[in-house]
């Protein structure tokens, strides 16, 4: 079933389609899902779609975005993709167990997950929540919930399926789990993902998330995420983004990190016209690390913000953050990163970088750091660079025989090196490197341009 | 193969050359010396192509090209080689696949296949042994983290990867130590041919001990105030620029 929204306000359309939809929505899913509806779409109400004079969307205007009319997908559809197609947009050389969601709803048609290891629980978020409830009753929304922010309370109210995967208490995960969420519609779509992941007590998972569009039409992509590393658990998580120029990706993140576990996440924001990424990580035990890690390139008039929070709420932690972005032409960057550490949180080692190249003139990059240090026996840096290309070394890669545009290509590379190298699965670096490499020579551009010919 | 006529460049608005003229013919090997900042650097850069210098008078042909016209990329591919001075540390961009890229150029250039990985890797070896480079360095990102000295020799190494028809050598004996200074030498002297030419600018004797000069210049205040014989380096060395200050006013 589609819903054509009408025009009036876009926060009071949305809060009508919700009432009207609440059967809808509900049908089919479980209380663990349903009983968060109502409360989280009054929050939505409350603050409605933020604009510059919100401190945390500053830099980032979403109120074009949800202007836009956009059809819903509030019951699965079926028969919109061919496979084949589709499976064209897995990473080849990674041998992963993959996994297909189709506009936020879980594909299970090549039964993904057969092969894992026993108690391990990878599914639709949907089907989980009806047949094992207990699973996620310690989880579900526990750390989204907190969140202030209206794009997360809109997918709360709104979110019906999505990733789930549980990793049970000391097993390991050996190939990583590839997560390909499709965005496809003849029409504009607002879609809406939720996801849970769940790594227990000296569990260790790598997931690789792939977003990316297949039609021309405009989209609406809302995603949450929560992921929760138990005790001694390691998690990685990366995400690559390749959306159209005309979609928008909010994509959310919340990490619970208990004792001595460890994070890695890196989100390569390759192609999109307006992302942004928030990202929280609270440590919730001692010795724990997160490593979190991103890099973006821009051009045309495309816009990409990472927000990041890192919680140091226990004592004896580290985090490291590297940022990078890449401006061409009139795109424009921001970000945000704020540490915070709590009072008891001695023995906080947080480190947070960001450094951004502009390549053109009219691109704009918009960075704030931000240090909340509440204990004293803490080691805290921040760093923030927004520079062109050095032309030293252009002069010199030339000075040896490159051509120009090849030497540029070698720096920008290099550039993003930093951050690629932060990734702890080989062929997915490679894969990587040469996504960067079509992203800087124009075929990801070109891609996105022939699906709307 | 190279000449320089009346050569006047100025940068951010200051003239640093005031009337070059400069004659290089193949199989010589020319030394240019003269105190600090009289425009040394700023001619050899501006022979390699370097952007930011406004050329105000003069011309420059080699091999009988108008080089001021090509691309620093083009100089490079038609022969021109610069050692520089201070070699840029690039993090980030690994030494092999830099000279991969750079020797596959020169070689498109002369309408020759590019090298397969194998022969690239035979002939990275065999320079890497004729200049006594440590393995090591190869596996890095270029020049970054290497020893002043070692990024000299890289230089080098690089100007054998290439084998140019003029080598300007700038400032490439400084901050070397005695050993380093022979190989680095010696690997010039192996190098050069009755085809090929050499510009070294240096501030000492020691190197031309080494690779002996057919001809040495000073230049002092942008211009060429005295040229002559190896000796006339000795004579420098002896007596100091304040022979040719002191001469000149
Ligand atoms: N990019 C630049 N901007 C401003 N001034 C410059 C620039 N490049 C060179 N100069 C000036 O031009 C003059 C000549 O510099 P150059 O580097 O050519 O000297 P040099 O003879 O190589 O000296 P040294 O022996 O110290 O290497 C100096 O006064 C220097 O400060
Ligand atoms: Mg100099």
């Amino acid at each position: 079933m589609s819903i054509i929204s009408e025009k009036i306000t876009p926060a009071d359309q949305l809060v009508s389609l919700f009432k009207q939809s609440i059967e809808t929505l509900n049908q089919g899913s479980s209380p663990i899902l349903n009983r968060m509806r109502e409360v989280s779409i009054k929050r939505f109400a409350q603050t409605g779609i933020p604009d510059f004079r919100s401190e945390d969307y500053k830099y980032t205007n979403l109120k074009p975005a949800f202007e836009k009319n956009y059809r819903h997908e509030l019951v699965r559809e079926t028969g919109l993709i061919n496979l084949n197609e589709v499976f064209k947009s897995n990473i080849p050389q990674l041998d992963s167990t993959l996994v297909f969601l189709v506009n936020g709803w879980f594909y299970s048609g090549n039964n993904p997950g057969a092969e894992l290891p026993k108690g391990v629980v990878l599914g639709g978020l949907e089907q989980i929540a009806n047949d094992r409830p207990e699973l996620l009753e310690n989880y579900m929304n526990r750390q989204a919930g907190l969140s202030n922010d209206p794009f997360v309370a809109l997918n709360t109210a709104f979110a019906k399926d999505g990733f789930f995967l549980f990793v049970p208490k000391g097993v390991l995960i050996e190939k990583p789990v590839q997560v390909i969420n499709l965005l496809s519609s003849d029409e504009n779509l607002m879609a809406t993902q939720r996801n849970l992941i769940i790594a227990e007590a000296g569990s260790q998972v790598k997931i690789v998330v792939c977003d990316v569009t297949l039609s021309a039409s405009s989209i609406l992509y809302n995603t949450v995420s929560e992921i929760f590393a138990g005790e001694d658990a390691l998690v990685d998580v990366y995400t690559i983004q390749n959306l159209n120029n005309l979609s928008t990706s909010i994509n959310s993140a919340f990490c619970r990190q208990q004792r001595n576990s460890n994070l890695v996440t890196g989100i390569v924001s390759l192609h999109g016209g307006l992302i942004r990424n928030n990202l929280k990580v609270t440590f919730n035990g001692e010795h724990a690390e997160a490593n979190v890690n991103g890099i973006s390139f821009t051009d045309k008039k495309q816009h990409v913000d990472n927000n990041t929070l890192i919680e140091h709420s226990s004592p004896n932690c580290l985090s490291n953050q590297i940022y990078k972005n890449i401006l061409d032409d009139e795109s424009t960057g921001a970000f945000a990163g704020r540490i915070h550490v709590a009072r008891d949180a001695q023995q906080t080692n947080a480190f947070q970088r960001n450094n951004n190249v502009l390549l053109s003139d009219k691109a704009r990059m918009q960075t704030k750091p931000q240090l909340i240090i509440d204990a004293d026996d803490v080691k805290c840096s921040h760093g923030a660079t927004v520079g062109q290309i050095n032309e030293e070394a252009l002069f010199f890669l030339r000075a040896r025989g490159i051509g120009e545009k090849d030497a540029r290509m070698m720096l920008m590379n290099a550039f993003a090196h930093e951050v690629i190298l932060k990734i702890n699965l080989e062929p997915l670096r490679d894969r990587i490197d040469e996504l960067i490499e079509k992203r800087l020579n124009g075929e990801i551009s070109r891609f996105h341009e022939q699906l709307s010919e | 193969m190279l000449s320089i006529k009346n050569l006047r460049a100025s940068v951010e608005g200051k003239e640093i050359l005031k009337g070059i003229n400069l004659e290089v013919k193949a199989g010589e090997v020319h030394a240019i010396m003269g105190p600090n900042g009289s425009g040394k650097s700023t001619l050899a850069n501006i022979l390699a192509g370097k952007a930011e210098y406004e050329i105000l008078e003069g011309e420059v042909t080699f091999l009988g090209q108008d080089l001021l016209e090509l691309s620093p990329e083009v100089r490079s591919r038609s022969g021109i080689f610069l050692s520089f001075q201070y070699p840029v540390e690039i993090p980030g961009v690994p030494m092999v696949n830099f000279l991969k890229a750079s020797v596959n150029e020169h070689r498109k250039f002369k309408g020759l296949a590019p090298l397969t990985a194998g022969e690239f890797l035979k002939l990275l070896r065999a320079k890497k042994e004729m200049l006594h480079l440590d393995t090591e360095l190869t596996n890095r990102s270029v020049n970054e983290g290497f020893s002043g000295g070692e990024k000299k020799k890289n230089e080098i190494f690089q100007m054998a990867m290439l084998e140019p028809k003029l080598a300007i050598l700038d400032e490439t004996d400084s901050g070397l130590d005695i050993d380093a200074l022979r190989i680095v030498a010696e690997g010039v002297n192996a190098l050069k041919t009755p085809e090929n030419a050499t510009i070294l600018v240096t501030h000492y004797q020691r190197l031309l001990d080494y690779i002996v000069p057919d001809f040495v210049h000073v230049l002092y205040k942008g211009k060429i105030v005295l040229s002559g014989g190896k000796e006339l380096a000795l004579e420098l060395e002896e007596k100091g620029y304040d022979w040719i200050k002191n001469g000149n006013e």
